[in-house]
């Protein structure tokens, strides 16, 4: 035994400094899908620089960094609304250098909003990167008629309705009771009266819901076999199944779809920066935008990417956003601290309520 | 002791030093961490101050304890399950099956363990979902008018659980029952026992020490299991383990998840001491 | 006298081995039965078979009349000691003798009671609360046999109960069983491959080679008239010769050995001149320096080559002065032939009613 553990040190010790002595690489902690391998390869032929995802969510992203005191990844890609407190309380990220940054590849008023939401102090901690919203999927064959978070309660559709239990159920639901949490982040006690409420909903209901979704793909999944009718998800995932089955589709809730900016950051000790800041450049260049718009069906802060976009693209934008639709986004403002903990409870009790 | 004195050498220093190394760096440095982070909360000033809260939380807050109860009576139950499900199969492979066969017979049991334990739980919703494997069958046999959800249920769940814990208890159910000689069984057998009775007095008895190791095993596992509880567990599955996770990712309350993983610890050992103490057996026995 | 056991043309195959081949016999009430024979005669199967842990492919067992076809061990009014006795570890002794009545559904205040008397009737007497582990081998034995006479069975079967012990202990405890078979009176069958211990206890012992029985009879007649070569040869030891039988009158027949040499014996009398025979004569038959003038005697002279020394089971070893067979011969330790050393030349001779002979096929 103690002869295997000696042998198991030292082939980690040989095998961490033979990595470590490889060409350069650029350690990337971001989402599903957001690297296609189409770009890190184009990337890899231009500079040189191999880039190695890890895929996680924005809670994910934080505890990591948070474990490591910001070491470990050269960039990381948390939505703008989760940056400003994390970045006051534990300093993750260090502030972006915007000279480094080719600024005019990026659509101005997101620049200036990611810019102000991600200011800490006198510094700014962000580049916008990737937008979209969170909203309904529908399979109108079958629930013709679910038009907003509301119908994640609604009996009709008992059994074949799934969402994720995270905050962005709490606030859509909130807002479908006519209810605006956002106003409220600034005001903890009421936040969590709202949220209380939302969550008595949530469980008086509960027995309509066939799972709470985990994985985008067994989403898509359950939504392609036609297990679910009505769920609460990202956009692109509607849009990915409207090409495959036209039934299905994203619809923008009435009380308006969440609108969500997931940036670039650099962590506080990342290794690597002039890479980060090649990668950041090289994703906002509108044709390398359109290749990832084309593929993910997400739309990006890249100016002239729209040009890019395949016709399906821009006809997804304007089957399920009207004018008012869009005038209708609630973009997240940036989470204050302690509402985390607020939501973390309320989201265990409708877990654990039968 | 005096043997062990004698044998610290300056080799064997050098030889148990990276081990030991190993041990404190990796295990007992952050458990130490983790326990003083579980006596300390943020105070309203956002100062980090010594408290016991977060594990007063714990009995305050019917959620959290009832999730314990309910994870803990599940992991008994799972062992339960996995106990009489693994003897027979312990039973038949040591005594029944010829030895050619045994051997190829556990090593088919091993098989599902090559590949994770997401990979299997992946490969049960794939068999059991509404539109999965089973499904399809039963409707094509005309057995069924419409799919049936068969996931997201506490019974496919603990399935599940007993599934993937079945080895661990096999493995020293083989190992005790191969020391169990025949012709008690036999002598049981002739002297008027029946199935009931040589199970419950002999093979039961001499399996103690086999029963009670993979039982802690089992138990430990199921009462620490996160993937299947909440794969196939759906929506009611609320698994303590996933509270701790909440803690530390959803909620960023690293104190409070601390002070949740030493009560999993202290009170899962504190059931295996009762656990020991009812069977009447020795840790030093078992754990071999 | 009731029969307690009948067998009847039982058989056994396993594939194309015949373990056991058409075996009947019966045995009496409270008679003590032995089945002796060399290793992997069958001997086991047919104990097993009638324990009922095998099948038989043919023939019937019957246990006190009634045919004991398909009902298992635990149902049948036999019990088994086992080779190694197979005492729980898990239980103590009184737990170990209760075991079969509580498998009987008796009353609590009557095992205590009849677990107390058989211990009594072992001589082991508040041996109850020992554990297996601090009992001798001796008293583990007893507490087997305890084991299965409380539960009173028509047949007790032992399968060599006594191979484990050490030489000393079995001399003893085969005196001790024989006494307690007596004693309790219950039908007893015991296999074994030492011929001693069947001999010593039996009232009728079965030697038994290759799945079939070859004599059953007392031990007495088995040692003095063996019906068969491999009896002669397997009961007791045996100096054997083959030969021709030159000429057959009143039940004595001359035979002429492959050496030359010519001896006569008793034989059955339909051995025909010219037949090939194998004939048999006992180490302790054989007289040193015998009287003249005696019948029906054959004479010999040997040169002594070794003797061996063991007691009062001494023997000689000696070759005839002209041939080369080697023949054992029994040194009776009265001091009477103190004097003999190897090498020396003595004449012995032995009667010839005393020499079986057996035709050769």
């Amino acid at each position: 035994m103690k002869k295997a553990a000696v042998v198991c040190v030292a082939v980690l010790l040989v095998l961490t400094f033979s990595l470590s002595c490889q060409a350069e690489t650029l350690e990337l902690l971001t989402w599903e899908g957001y690297a296609p391998k189409e770009l890190m390869d184009k990337f890899a032929k231009e500079t040189g620089i191999t880039v190695k995802p890890t895929y996680s969510n924005n809670e994910e992203i934080i505890a990591k960094l948070r474990a490591t005191r910001g070491a470990g990844f050269d960039l990381a890609q948390p939505s703008q609304d989760r940056i400003s407190s994390v970045q006051a309380k534990y300093k993750l990220y260090q502030a972006i250098d915007f000279a480094k940054v080719d600024t005019a590849l990026i659509v101005p008023s997101m620049l200036e909003a990611v810019k102000k939401n991600t200011m800490v102090g006198d510094k700014s901690y962000a580049v916008p990167h990737v937008y979209g919203t969170s909203g309904l999927i529908v399979n109108r064959k079958y629930a013709p008629d679910a038009s907003d978070y509301k119908d994640l309660l609604n009996p009709a559709y008992s059994g074949r309705v799934s969402y994720r239990l995270k905050r962005p159920t709490l606030i859509g639901v909130a807002f479908s009771m006519q209810q605006d949490p956002f106003v409220l982040y600034a005001n903890p006690t009421s936040y969590e009266k709202l949220m209380k409420r939302v969550g008595e909903k949530l469980i008086e209901n509960k027995g309509l819901v066939k799972n709470y979704w985990t994985n985008g793909d067994a989403l898509l999944q359950s939504m392609r076999s036609e297990e679910v009718f009505v769920a609460m998800a990202w956009d692109n995932g509607g849009w990915k199944m409207h090409a495959e089955n036209p039934d299905i589709d994203f619809v923008a809730p009435k009380s308006g779809a969440l609108g969500w900016i997931d940036t670039f950051t650099i962590p506080a000790k990342a290794k690597n920066v002039e890479a980060a800041y090649k990668w950041i450049n090289f994703m906002l260049t509108p044709e390398n935008a359109a290749v990832f718009t084309n593929k993910e069906k997400y739309g990006t802060a890249s100016a002239g990417a729209i040009e890019y976009y395949d016709a399906e693209v821009k006809a997804n934008f304007q089957r399920s956003f009207s004018k008012a639709d869009i005038d209708n986004i609630k973009w997240y403002p940036p989470v204050p601290a302690k509402l985390e903990s607020i939501e973390g409870l309320i989201l265990d009790k409708v877990k654990a309520a039968n | 002791m005096n043997a062990a004195r004698s044998r610290i050498t300056l080799p064997f220093l050098i030889f148990v030093t990276p081990v030991l190394m190993w041990l404190f760096l990796l295990i007992v440095l952050p458990h130490i961490d983790l326990l003083l982070m579980s006596f300390r909360i943020e105070d309203d000033a956002g100062a980090m101050v010594w408290s016991l809260v977060n594990y007063l939380n714990f009995f305050d807050e019917p959620v959290y304890w009832r999730t314990f109860t309910r994870t803990a009576v599940y992991a008994i139950l799972t062992t339960m399950i996995t106990f009489s499900v693994s003897l027979p199969v312990a039973f038949y492979i040591t005594k029944v099956v010829s030895p050619r066969f045994s051997g190829f017979l556990s090593l088919l049991l091993l098989m599902p363990f090559w590949v994770s334990e997401l990979v299997r739980v992946y490969g049960w919703m794939i068999l059991l979902r509404e539109s999965g494997v089973i499904n399809h069958f039963l409707l094509r046999a005309g057995l069924l008018q419409r799919p049936v959800e068969m996931l997201y249920n506490d019974i496919t769940m603990v399935m599940g659980l007993v599934y993937t814990s079945m080895l661990f208890m096999v493995v020293p159910l083989i190992s005790v029952l191969e020391s169990l000689d025949d012709s008690l069984i036999e002598a049981a057998y002739d002297l008027g026992g029946n199935v009931f009775s040589i199970v419950t007095r002999i093979i039961i008895p001499h399996a103690m020490p086999g029963i009670v190791s993979g039982g802690i095993v089992v138990f430990m596992l199921t009462l620490g299991n996160y993937l299947t509880p909440n794969l196939i567990g759906g929506k009611n599955s609320l698994w303590f383990t996933e509270q701790i996770y909440n803690q530390f990712i959803a909620s960023f309350n690293w104190n409070q998840g601390a002070a949740f993983g030493f009560l999993l610890l202290i009170l899962s050992s504190a059931m295996v001491w009762i656990g020991l103490k009812l069977t009447r057996q020795k840790l030093s026995q078992v754990v071999q | 006298m009731a029969l307690d056991l009948s067998v009847e043309k039982v058989s056994k195959s396993f594939g194309d081995f015949t373990a056991v081949n058409e075996v009947s016999f019966a045995v009496e009430q409270g008679r003590f039965f032995s089945i002796l024979g060399p290793s992997g005669c069958g001997k086991t199967t047919l104990l097993r078979m009638i324990a009922g842990f095998i099948e038989p492919t043919g023939g019937r067992i019957l246990i006190r009349g009634s045919d004991m076809a398909n009902l298992p061990p635990n149902r049948r009014p036999v019990n088994l000691i086992f080779q190694h006795l197979a005492l729980f570890p898990m239980m103590n002794v009184a737990q170990n003798i209760a075991f079969g009545l509580q498998r009987r559904r008796e009353k609590k205040p009557d095992i205590d009671r009849k677990v107390a008397d058989i211990l009594e009737r072992v001589g082991l007497p508040k041996f109850g609360n020992k554990n297996i582990g601090q009992l001798s081998g001796g008293q583990k034995q007893r507490v087997a046999i305890a084991r299965c006479l409380v539960l009173d069975p028509a047949v007790l079967l032992l399968d060599e109960p006594l191979g484990a012990l050490d030489l000393k202990l079995r001399e003893q405890m085969k005196v001790e069983l024989k006494k307690l078979q007596a004693q309790v009176g219950t039908t007893f069958i015991y296999i074994t491959h030492d011929q001693s211990e069947a001999l010593v206890m039996s009232d009728h012992v079965a030697v038994m080679n290759k799945g079939r029985f070859e004599q059953v009879d007392t031990p007495r007649m088995l040692y003095a008239h063996p019906k068969t070569p491999f009896v002669a040869r397997f009961v007791g030891d045996n100096n054997a010769w083959n030969g021709i039988v030159a000429d057959q009158r009143d039940n004595l027949c001359t035979i002429k050995t492959a050496d030359g040499q010519t001896f006569s014996a008793g034989a059955e009398p339909d051995l025909k001149p010219g037949a090939t025979v194998s004939f048999f004569i006992r180490p302790e038959a054989i007289i040193i320096a015998p009287e003249s003038g005696l019948d029906d005697f054959n004479r010999l002279t040997v040169t002594i080559k070794s003797i061996l020394f063991d007691g009062a089971n001494s023997r000689l070893l000696a070759t005839p002065t002209d041939g080369d067979a080697e023949l054992m011969i029994a040194l009776p330790q009265n001091r009477q032939y103190d004097h003999l050393a190897a090498g020396d030349r003595v004449d012995i001779g032995w009667s010839a009613r005393s020499a079986s002979c057996f035709r050769v096929p």
